[in-house]
């Protein structure tokens, strides 16, 4: 969007390019009893955009079960939900998406997202302790200028998180990567991060007392990110790149004192009222938002606001989304001790306003008031669209063993599939984060959920001299877009089901869900379907596990000229693990353990990556979860890895039963360690040895636990109904699976080379 | 306080070094800020790791500046025990307090990993407990850690046992001259190295390697409060 001069007329037309519909426009107009503003016009259309309403998923969001007895501040509350984790300490977590600036701008796009979600927690009081990220990309493989594009995109990411993230010092520890030519020219970058804080601790967005002054802290506004609340709630088109100054450029060093210096803040109750930090919609969001959660109002002087550039309007300095800011709402006689801190941390601190009472959001620029909107009606009654959905007709194929005869030699399958950049070790990515520091990683990336433990001490500056008491959090990320292409509804649950089932390898039992809901156009009825599909699955999913959905993000418009992502409901889930004796990782540990395969052995090649990469083609149907079972299969596994029988414990997610006894093999820290694995024990049947090993039935974990304990575990499983076999037994330097008259044998050390230096030597190339 | 932590803008390492400085190792340890003209009691001073300063313009060329540097250099001159860590490192190259300095990782990447060190030099008040060619496990996380100095520097603190730890064969992650991951001054009193002991203080984080860092700092402390109460 061009500039706009400070007395343009409202038009139509600059109605329509602000993405208002007429019908909004008369709402405006009703609201408000007259024309608005440029500078109002300006402020309603981001307010009222996607991004900041979630005007069309908005119905749908409430199908998410959110109450709990652990959940202190509920979904949509407040900047994040924060979860009780018991002895008087609670984590705030969420995730967020970037995808739209890091399609145009993909180091400053990703760096921002990690900017932006680390201040949705930090105002909430909490101390960020770990970031994820759940990233989509096109097809890196090949010499075409696509694959070359998705490249230099994925490239740009990790610089741009591992540029934020080390510096602020907030360790990068879990995440997931996926590559399908679904994401080419639109890939998706959800952050997610973690904070802990006592319950006594928690801060909340509201401006409240008449009279309170009105602090913006931070860095000075500029004119970057323009409005890119609005931008995010686009298609993406060949004319975006002119967008890039809609993307924001971020500061991690700025945002480390922002942090530390409102931490240090917060330290100070009693002069706090209210926080909000400018995200999404900057100075505009958080004023609206303050003042309508309070129910009072909010008056603020742009004249007052710190600026980078001269001469900028009322309308730029709204709509502004320079980073590493935030409105804090203090206590009235308090001002100074807002003052000494932030100036010990070297940052703007100005009273720019005060509370008031008369509902208002008023803003003054040059001694005029440029704008005076009810904040309420703002903030909370954008328009509500309850879409069209309508079911497409399939179009992928279904898997048919007849026309599709298993490949002669499955021991090079097996190695190509590790090589597959879905499957690959993310190494190449996880080494340029930081994500060690802050000394609580216990279990690093590259297992199947990272477990990171937090100090729970006693309130003061210092930590204790002598041992210190700590909690263990596991975190995964989660969404398989090729399941809910095929079936949104299936692939929600199975979402819900895979983070589930990596906590549970991990020792850890679900305590909570963030979702990030990635989609096309709303207005397409067929996406609309997949978007109320999707919700439906993860909803179901999280009520099975009993775990309340505290938050997230839903970022619509995934388009780009050659259409809409796959649909992609990513599941962030926050686990404790009662004992760190019970922590768990998914490689074998020493020779001789007995293995054990949790779960069936499944069939059909559905929905697999096998299917997509060895049989070229995407192939239905979705495997089905039963989440009753799955549940069971979880809470048996935790009873196990409880009473110290499991050594290792992996879940069989893409590339199925095959890549998984593979990534046992090979995904440890040190030497990779062989196994003889007799697939018969299992059950599998003679013939198609593929669909065996390759099939992605969900609900399966392969388990290694000291051959003494073989039996008993075995009969507990038998015990709590679940499915389980004794399959093999570890040690030497191959890999060896045999069922019925098939054996393949491979060197383990041959596929530690394939898999894990697969992404290297695309990247590197 | 006895064991000073430095808090620069950016540092972000500091309360990692004061968890396994208090609650590992039982020290007396607290952070000292950056605007201070005074080290106060301190026996030993500790520049964690971190971005100080954002590393705008060059690693650790901005923080050499804050007021607390030049007491540090004070202290180092009367012979005081000075350990920087990772960007700490850096900053103590800047302040001309070691020799060489620390340039972007060969592969200009950032690099979060696990190396393998040699202790070359086992008789500093750094490395008392250890043995000359001991092995060591630590992670490294830097983007700038290549360590770069002229040829007659590295000639001379080679001459000199200044390299006080290598990255073994196959284990150096930046493309540091020499394999050198540690350096310390003529004296042997100020060390900075490049991995970080606190992240391998104990056994749960995967090494435990890096106290014997603190223990033989512990041992020097002790030894010279023994030596100025016998009037040494």
């Amino acid at each position: 969007m061009g500039k706009i001069p400070e007395d343009a007329e409202v038009t139509p037309g600059l109605v329509a390019r602000h993405g208002l519909t007429p019908d909004e426009y008369r709402l405006i107009q009703d609201i408000l009893g007259r024309e608005p503003t440029i500078t109002e016009l300006g402020i309603f259309s981001v307010m009222w955009s996607e991004h900041c309403s979630y005007k069309s998923s908005r119905p749908e969001l409430k199908k998410f079960p959110t109450e709990g007895p652990s959940v202190l501040v509920r979904a949509g509350e407040e900047n994040a939900g924060v979860i009780d984790i018991g002895d008087g300490w609670a984590v705030a977590f969420k995730i967020e998406s970037h995808n739209h600036p890091s399609a145009v701008e993909p180091f400053q796009g990703a760096a921002t997202g990690v900017g932006g979600i680390l201040r949705d927690i930090f105002t909430m009081g909490a101390r960020p302790v770990l970031l994820a990220d759940s990233l989509r990309f096109g097809d890196i493989r090949g010499r075409s200028r696509k694959a070359a594009e998705n490249r230099r995109l994925l490239n740009g990411v990790v610089c741009g998180i591992a540029h934020y993230g080390n510096c602020i010092g907030v360790p990068t520890v879990a995440g997931e990567i996926a590559f399908d030519d679904s994401y080419s020219g639109n890939p998706l970058v959800n952050v997610f991060c973690l904070g802990v804080l006592r319950h006594d601790q928690i801060r909340l967005g509201k401006a409240t007392g008449e009279g309170n002054p009105v602090f913006y802290v931070g860095a000075k506004t500029g004119r970057d990110g323009l409005a890119g609340a609005a931008f995010a709630s686009r298609d993406l088109t060949e004319e975006s790149k002119e967008d890039r100054p809609a993307v924001q450029v971020g500061d991690p060093f700025r945002e480390k004192l922002l942090l530390e210096a409102c931490l240090e803040l917060f330290e100070h109750a009693e002069s706090i009222v209210g926080v909000q930090d400018m995200g999404a919609a900057g100075l505009t969001c958080s004023t609206c938002e303050t003042a309508s959660r309070g129910h009072s109002g909010v008056e603020i002087d742009l004249d007052l606001v710190p600026q980078r550039e001269a001469g900028m309007t009322a309308y730029e300095l709204m709509l502004s989304e320079s980073q590493e800011r935030m409105l804090i709402i203090a206590r009235r006689g308090h001002e100074a001790t807002v003052r000494r801190i932030f100036a010990k941390w070297d940052l703007d601190a100005v009273e720019i306003g005060r509370v008031t009472t008369d509902g208002l959001m008023r803003v003054r620029h040059l001694g005029r008031v440029v704008a005076e909107i009810p904040a309420r009606r703002l903030a909370e009654e954008a328009p509500v669209y309850h879409r069209e959905a309508r079911e497409p007709k399939a179009e992928i194929e279904d898997y048919d063993p007849q026309k599709f005869p298993a490949p002669k030699d499955l021991g090079a399958s097996l190695v190509k599939m590790l090589e597959v950049p879905t499957v690959a070790s993310k190494r190449w990515v996880y080494e340029q984060y930081d994500h060690m520091v802050r000394v609580g990683t216990v279990v690093l990336p590259g297992s199947d959920a990272a477990v990171v433990r937090v100090p729970t001490d006693p309130p003061g500056a210092l930590p204790p001299v002598g041992e210190r008491s700590f909690k263990y959090l596991a975190v995964s990320t989660d969404c398989n877009g090729v399941h809910c292409a095929l079936d949104p509804h299936e692939g929600g649950k199975l979402a819900v089901a895979e983070a589930a089932r990596n906590l549970a390898c991990s020792g850890a039992r679900p305590i909570g869900v963030t979702d990030n809901l990635n989609f096309g156009n709303p207005q397409r009825p067929d996406i609309f379907w997949q978007l109320r599909r999707a919700v439906e699955g993860v909803a179901e999913g999280c009520r099975v596990f009993g775990v309340p959905v505290t938050g997230g993000n839903v970022s619509l418009y995934n388009e780009s000229p050659a259409g809409a992502v796959d649909p992609t409901p990513v599941v962030g889930m926050v686990g404790i693990i009662d004992d760190p004796a019970h922590i768990t990782t998914q490689y074998f540990k020493g020779a001789g353990d007995a293995v054990l395969l949790v779960g069936c052995i499944g069939g059909g090649l559905g929905g697999s990556l096998f299917a997509k990469e060895i049989l070229g083609r995407r192939l239905g149907p979705c495997p089905m979860v039963d989440l009753a079972v799955e549940r069971a299969t979880h809470e048996a596994l935790l009873e196990m890895i409880r009473r110290g029988w499991v050594r290792s414990a992996h879940d069989c997610s893409e590339g199925g039963l095959g890549v998984a006894l593979a990534e046992c093999c090979m995904s440890g820290p040190r030497e990779p360690l062989g196994a003889e694995i007799d697939l018969a024990l299992a059950g599998a049947s003679p013939g198609r040895l593929d669909e065996v090993l390759f099939n992605e039935a969900p609900g399966r974990v392969v388990v290694s636990v000291p051959e003494g304990h073989s039996g008993a575990a075995l009969a507990l499983m038998a015990e709590r109904g679940v499915a389980a076999h004794r399959i093999g037994r570890t040690g030497g330097d191959v890999l060896r699976i045999i069922a019925s008259d098939a054996s393949i044998l491979w060197q383990v050390a041959r596929l530690r080379e394939a898999w894990g230096g697969a992404l290297g030597r695309l990247l590197r190339g | 306080m006895k064991w000073a932590v430095l808090q620069f803008p950016g540092s972000n390492c500091d309360q990692d070094l004061i968890h396994v400085l208090r609650s590992v190792m039982g020290k007396d340890a607290a952070y000292l800020w950056h605007k201070e003209r005074s080290l106060g009691d301190a026996e030993v001073v500790l520049v964690p790791g971190g971005f100080s300063y954002g590393d705008y313009l060059r690693c650790g060329a901005i923080a050499r500046f804050s007021p607390v540097m030049r007491a540090v250099g004070e202290f180092a001159s009367r012979g005081g025990f000075v350990l920087g860590i990772c960007n700490g490192f850096q900053i103590l190259c800047e302040a001309g307090l070691l020799p060489g300095c620390l340039i972007r990782n060969r592969e200009l990447r950032f690099a979060c990993r696990e190396v393998v060190l040699r202790v070359e030099n086992a008789g500093l008040p750094f490395t008392g407990r250890m043995r000359a060619g001991q092995v060591l496990r630590m992670p490294v996380a830097h983007g700038e850690g290549n360590y770069f100095a002229d040829a007659e520097t590295l000639a001379r603190i080679e001459r000199g046992g200044q390299v006080v730890f290598r990255y073994s064969e196959g284990s150096n992650p930046n493309g540091s001259l020499g394999d050198i991951a540690g350096v310390c001054n003529g004296r042997g009193n100020v060390l900075g190295l490049m991995p970080h002991p606190e992240r391998a203080a104990e056994a749960i984080l995967g090494s435990a390697d890096g106290r014997l860092i603190f223990e033989s700092l512990s041992d020097a402390v002790r030894a010279c409060r023994a030596a100025r109460l016998s009037g040494d």
